[in-house]
């Protein structure tokens, strides 16, 4: 039987991804553009037997979220710049602590309260960089409906097997916009539980890691006692000051993430085998480069779009691949200073042509701006 | 019966502990410990959540569940905790810059939602960690090391703003009554909704080097001579009360606590479509 499809927002879809993906706590403080997440949580929640809390601020809500998520709960929160920021601090206890969790930020046109209403992809650096101390976070950013639904699953995978918080990094475009859309069926995508201990409960160490990297996380009521902390810990979970701990558990932190690398950085590709005109794009400014690529190629330009579906680990190995075989490298995003362009830079070095296409105005970039840039 | 001692909660080999001599964090953890003891309270069930400061280092000590979060934000991940897993003992220790200076808005929406943790602020007039500087809960006047000619602000009062903001049972005590302050701790675990139990301490390292209350036994004598059983002190005029504070219970109510009014509502989401 043909599956009923809807139209539906994306925020709408990515909360029920995480209802998908068995998300069963959500802690908030609503933010345009990122409360139709919160609204439809605070009612499904209730129906499926988890837990909907509207805390006082941004800094409570992620706190709220670790809580639960140590408690045994699939745990998430949705918000856009300001209460991404007020985030910041708590989100390094769940790295530090490997509280698998999920951050949905609605990226909305910055700096400060800036354009509540408005697009922008310009958090891209604060995604990565947001935190104090030397640290590592996956981050995806999906471009349609399907995205927003499927990746919010995924978001809920790499969180529950790394141990780590995920952010999911919609800009405002994607979040509000509506596509045909249905649910997938129960089974149709895969969904990962967080590994439990299997050894007796006196030999439960929640900082040991197995060979894939991750060590084990009980909850709080199950039969394993256990310690998370903020503060330097060693395998046992209490504070230990030793240099040579701090060493191996920071590495540690990051080799994790690390040795996973191929699996995380998730990329698509649209008509790039041939391509002299490599557009690199994510998010909405995706479905313009395609525009634009497909205008390009009906003017005889060979052009095709690389979209990174994972912003963070950032995708080298891809990146660099795909450029070796263009003349020209185009970087569509809406912020002004190129945080994505910087980054592929990077990667390609200083001789490389990188062009760049940015808007900060808090409007769209249109497939036409991307074709001034290619033709 | 023997004396609880609350050893069994203690992890081997971490003593000596960290705090200064004379400090009364050590002694509020004690009775604490002595509490659960008396409770049967089991490691498994019960989540000891610190903030950040000499208080939030009592953890370390501790071989129940355990969360050390960020300075201000314990009573929110104890939200968390407690708001999924209900049937958990779930404690939060904190400083007074933890639970009011930094974390007041937390503080205020624990104890407006009632939910049901037991949150023990040692309020020692200022920041004991980091070296003894002001807090929103050093009085008037007082020096501390970031209010060398006295502090020009006011003081919170911890107990009232946990009343007014509506936590179930308030109590206060001093560690010159450890007996009482088990007892109130214990009525504190006890009570469904959100409890609070301050704790008058002495830093005799920092607040109480700086204001002329070096030894400890002075900051416990000011404790004695200023503290008075709550039925005296309510029958003192307002001029004689500005000398004095209340201990013992203070509040005791029985408000339905959050996760009880969470589930009356879950009741209505789920109710059959009439
Ligand atoms: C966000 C943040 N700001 C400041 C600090 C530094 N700091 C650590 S403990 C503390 C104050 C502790 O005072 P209190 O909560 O009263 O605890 P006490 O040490 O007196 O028990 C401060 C300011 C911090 N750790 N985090
Ligand atoms: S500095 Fe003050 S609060 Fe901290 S341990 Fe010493 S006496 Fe106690
Ligand atoms: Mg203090």
């Amino acid at each position: 039987m043909a599956k009923e499809a809807r139209l539906v927002q994306g925020n709408q879809a990515m909360a029920e991804g995480a209802i998908y993906a068995g998300a069963r706590f959500y802690a908030g403080y609503p933010i345009t553009p990122s409360s139709e997440i919160a609204e439809e949580c605070s009612k499904v929640m209730l129906k499926v037997g988890g837990v909907y809390m509207q805390m006082e601020d941004e800094i409570a809500s992620i706190a709220a979220v670790i809580g639960a998520s140590l408690t045994g709960a699939k745990a998430f929160t949705a918000t856009s710049g300001p209460g991404f920021s007020l985030m910041q601090e708590n989100l390094g206890l769940a790295v530090m602590g490997e509280v698998p969790c999920v951050v949905i930020d609605v990226q909305r046109c910055g700096p400060s309260t800036g354009l509540a209403t408005k697009p922008a992809q310009s958090d891209i650096m604060q995604l990565r960089w947001g935190r104090h101390g030397d640290q590592i976070v996956i981050a995806l950013c999906p471009a349609t409906v399907n995205e927003c639904f499927a990746l919010t699953v995924t978001a809920f995978n790499f969180a529950e097997k790394f141990r780590v918080p995920v952010i999911l990094a919609p800009d405002e475009i994607v979040g509000h916009m509506r596509e045909n859309f249905s649910v997938p069926e129960p089974g149709e995508i895969a969904v990962i539980d967080r590994k439990k201990p299997s050894v007796s409960a006196d030999r439960y160490l929640p900082f040991a890691a197995d060979a894939d990297g991750v060590a084990p996380l009980a909850a709080y009521g199950s039969d394993y006692v256990f310690h998370v902390s903020s503060s330097m810990h060693g395998r046992d979970g209490y504070s230990n000051n030793d240099p040579a701990n701090a060493a191996w558990r920071v590495a540690q932190l990051h080799r994790k993430i690390e040795m996973h690398q191929d699996e995380i950085v998730l990329t698509k590709s649209f008509a790039v085998e041939d391509a002299d005109v490599l557009l690199i794009a994510y998010g909405a400014t995706t479905r313009a480069g395609r525009a634009a690529a497909m205008e390009a190629r009906k003017q005889g330009i060979k052009a095709g779009v690389l979209q990174l579906v994972t912003l963070w680990p950032f995708a080298d190995k891809e990146v660099a691949a795909l450029a070796k075989k263009a003349k020209t490298v185009v970087v569509p995003e809406m912020n002004y200073s190129g945080q994505v362009a910087g980054e592929v830079r990077r990667v390609l070095g200083s001789g490389a042509e990188i062009r760049r296409v940015n808007s900060y105005n808090g409007e769209i970039i249109s497939p036409q701006d991307i074709l001034k840039a290619i033709v | 019966m023997s004396h609880a001692t609350g050893i069994r909660y203690l992890k081997d080999g971490v003593l000596p502990h960290m705090w200064c001599s004379g400090c009364g964090i050590g002694v509020m953890l004690g009775a604490m410990l002595r509490a659960f003891e008396e409770l049967d309270y089991k490691n498994t069930d019960t989540v000891v959540v610190t903030g950040i400061g000499c208080t939030g280092k009592a953890d370390d000590y501790l071989v129940t569940n355990a969360l050390h979060t960020t300075h201000g934000r314990a009573l929110a991940y104890a939200t968390g905790i407690k708001a999924f897993n209900p049937s958990l003992h779930v404690v939060v220790l904190m400083g007074d810059g933890d639970s009011v200076t930094i974390g007041g808005n937390h503080f205020i929406h624990a104890a407006r939602r009632n939910i049901d943790l037991t949150a023990i602020v040692i309020h020692n007039f200022n920041f004991g960690m980091t070296g003894g500087q002001v807090a929103g809960t050093t009085p008037g006047g007082r020096f501390t090391s970031t209010t060398a000619w006295g502090n020009p602000e006011r003081d919170f009062d911890i107990c009232a703003l946990a009343e007014v903001a509506g936590a179930n049972y308030v109590a206060r005590e001093t560690p010159y009554h450890g007996w009482e302050l088990k007892e109130r701790i214990k009525e504190a675990l006890d009570k469904k909704g959100f409890s609070l139990v301050e704790v008058f301490s002495p830093c005799p390292t920092h607040f109480g080097k700086n204001n002329e209350m070096k030894q400890t036994r002075e900051m416990l004598d000011w404790f004695r001579e200023r503290g008075l059983p709550v039925e005296r002190y309510r029958k003192l005029s307002a001029g004689e009360k500005k000398n004095h504070f209340p201990v013992g219970k203070l509040v005791d109510r029985d408000e339905p606590d959050f996760n009880a009014r969470y589930e009356e509502i879950r009741a209505r989401a789920t109710a059959p479509e009439g």
